[in-house]
């Protein structure tokens, strides 16, 4: 790596951080000079207007004024960007995703059809299907188990971080870690450590990423793997929440700890819990990075989000791409509605 | 949407909790089988990442054939694969270097953007009076479940082709090449992350006291002043969580930065690097391992020492209600 390779890129760094600088800085200048100079005059204004008058009282303004002006230019960066990068494309995908795959004429519902009858693509839904059901269930169980573990025990922060850690690694990274994992070697001694276990019990090496349906289920793991620190986090501050007295009371009952977990802390977290299934859920919904990572898509693992990307940007087929993208979003909806009726019920409650 | 209970609940994560506190004391499930399923859980989630780190170190011809286990009987060390991925001259080392100055060009101003926007945009939201306010935030709010994949053909066109209605041209093509390219993942990476962090920030300060504001406005202030010497010294802790938040989800992103910064070695970032080694390289182990710790452990040390903020916006970004 030579200095000429680096610099334009520092320079390009450079002109980012006085873009931010100059549109932050200038709009808050502008925003805090504009409003005032106007004041001024408005000020000047009444006190003509009141020697004028002689002096009488003149009619205050009503003291809440609207501010729509002042409150769009505060707004004006946020709603640009939105309206150009998601709202209007996100339209736009949906008129792509009924036109072919050069985006030259109309085709209808075509894309859609497609997307049911190639035996591939429902293979990917099938996948999708999967991913979604099973990464949110494992994860939060595997959340939930461990936060009830270790609440109140010694070490507790330290053994939470261990489990919170994989929410820092990229897909990417931990596809690779897991590829290690699952490593296989035809002859000699393993170096993937499911392999290395799997053949100390008297089995011989197996290609796991090879192998479906084992191996979809084995990329799943990664995704629970990473998700389920985020699950215990959440679950853990809503154990912590529940009020002291319930439980003393339940203990003054004499339940078992079981008893203890299924009527109390259970029905205590609720809440918590349909958050935490929805949200990875939903992420779930999305993924892409791991699988392309460990296996491409390939050996029927593919899933929705993959393809899509693979249809609209390796194939050119926009068409195909955008159907997608609309199923994704589409998929995402019922989940969502869920989730705000779950939330006003609560509210009301 | 109060945030109040949860968010003091998750500060105690970060500090032991007094262990026997009088009516607050919970028994555990049979101590000693949740021991071992602690253990066990714990077990599973770290040993993956110490293999892989370990492995790292080991001469090439060891990791491809021996496990890393069997360095505690045979431990050698070698920092020949950091050297090889990182400043390697070969166009099959890696070159990690390179792509690791391209993920920082990329993040910096990608989280910078989006947050000082979103703030903006969250202060007149909350505390400014106009027609309509409510139905705003809500439109926002909703944009969060739209996935990025519904942008990404269109804008992708967007920055290539430029925008014409009905053959009237609104906008030019960009025509960015090489370094330039950086422009729009910015772009692309501040589009994405503003609905959520608009919901973020509101929700921090939208709680902020009224009475506060209203002393300000009768000493005054306009409200640019107010947001700038009142607001954001009290929003800190939201800012950063939201930073940190955005700071991971950039740097670690591939798909994005796969459609819109392309695959070369001017702006590709570390995550695009890798996921190439591992598709075209994926048993040179040597490599792989060392690279992926290159590319975890900025995120890691940002984890560790700000994991307060962190656990704090993850409660109020998803527990609401």
């Amino acid at each position: 790596m030579e200095f000429q390779d680096i610099a334009p890129k520092l320079t390009m760094l450079l002109y980012g951080l006085i873009g931010f600088v100059v549109v932050v800085g200038g709009l808050l200048l502008v925003l805090d000079v504009v409003p005032t100079w106007f004041a001024r005059r408005r000020e000047a204004a009444l006190v003509a207007a009141s020697l004028q008058s002689g002096g009488a009282p003149v009619a205050r303004r009503p003291r809440k004024r609207r501010e729509g002006t002042l409150a769009l230019a505060f707004m004006i960066p946020a709603l640009l960007l939105l309206l150009i990068g998601l709202v209007a494309p996100a339209i736009r995908t949906i008129i792509l995703s009924l036109q072919n795959g050069d985006s030259t004429r109309f085709v209808g519902l075509d894309n859609y059809a497609w997307i049911f009858q190639e035996n591939d693509i429902v293979r990917v839904l099938v996948n999708t299907l999967a991913w979604v059901v099973l990464v949110p269930l494992l994860a939060t169980g595997v959340g939930l188990t461990y936060a009830v573990m270790v609440d109140r025990a010694r070490f507790e922060s330290v053994a939470k971080s261990l489990i919170f850690l994989p929410m820092a690694i990229s897909f990417v990274g931990a596809g690779i870690i897991w590829r290690f994992v699952y490593a296989h070697r035809g002859v000699g001694d393993q170096i993937g450590l499911l392999n290395a276990v799997w053949v100390a019990l008297g089995n011989e090496p197996k290609p796991w990423l090879l192998d479906p349906p084992l191996n979809t289920f084995l990329l799943i793991v990664v995704m629970v793997w990473i998700q389920a620190g985020f699950a215990m986090v959440i679950l853990s501050a809503a154990i912590k929440a529940i009020p002291g007295d319930i439980v003393e009371a339940a203990r003054l009952d004499g339940v078992s700890p079981w008893q203890m977990f299924w009527r109390i802390t259970l029905p205590s977290i609720r809440p918590a819990l349909v958050v935490v299934v929805i949200t990875i859920m939903i992420a779930t919904l999305k993924v892409f990075d791991i699988v392309r990572t460990m296996t491409n898509g390939n050996y029927d693992t593919n899933v929705v989000a993959l393809e899509m990307y693979n249809q609209a940007f390796r194939y050119q087929e926009n068409g195909h791409g955008s159907a997608l993208a609309v199923l994704l979003f589409i998929l995402v909806i019922p989940v969502v509605i869920f989730q705000i009726r779950n939330l006003r019920r609560q509210r009301e409650v | 949407m109060t945030t109040t209970t949860p968010v003091l609940a998750g500060e105690a994560t970060s500090e032991p909790m007094p262990r026997t506190r009088a009516g607050r004391v919970r028994r555990r499930l049979n101590s000693p089988v949740a021991t071992i399923v602690s253990i066990v859980i714990a077990l599973l989630w770290t040993v993956p990442t110490f293999g892989l780190f370990l492995s790292s170190f080991r001469p090439e011809d060891e990791i491809k054939t021996t496990g890393w286990w069997t360095f505690f009987t045979n431990p050698q060390l070698t920092f020949e694969n950091y050297q090889q991925v990182l400043f390697g001259r070969s166009a099959s080392s890696g070159q990690l270097a390179n792509y690791f100055i391209n993920s920082l060009v990329i993040t910096v101003p990608s989280v910078l953007f989006p947050v000082a926007f979103a703030a903006l945009a969250a202060y007149a939201l909350s505390w400014m009076n106009f027609r309509g306010r409510d139905w705003v935030y809500i439109g926002i709010f909703a944009l969060q479940i739209v996935p990025l994949q519904m942008a990404l053909v269109p804008l992708l066109s967007f920055f290539s082709r430029g925008l014409s209605l009905g053959g009237v041209t609104l906008m030019p093509a960009w025509d960015l090449d090489n370094e330039q390219k950086f422009v729009q993942v910015w772009f692309a990476h501040t589009c994405f992350a503003l609905p959520f962090a608009v919901f973020l920030l509101h929700n921090f300060i939208s709680q902020l006291p009224s009475s506060l504001m209203e002393a300000a406005r009768v000493d005054g202030a306009n409200h640019a002043k107010i947001f700038r010497t009142i607001v954001l010294p009290l929003i800190t802790p939201a800012i950063a969580s939201l930073a940190i938040f955005q700071f991971l989800w950039v740097w670690n992103d591939l798909l994005v930065a796969l459609i819109f910064a392309g695959g070369g070695r001017d702006t590709a970032p570390l995550t695009v690097r890798l996921a190439e080694l591992a598709g075209t390289r994926g048993n040179e182990w040597q490599r792989l391992t060392a690279g992926a710790f290159v590319s975890i452990v900025i995120p890691l040390i940002v984890f560790l020492s700000l994991q307060r903020y962190f656990v704090r916006g993850l409660l109020t970004g998803s527990v609401k209600g």
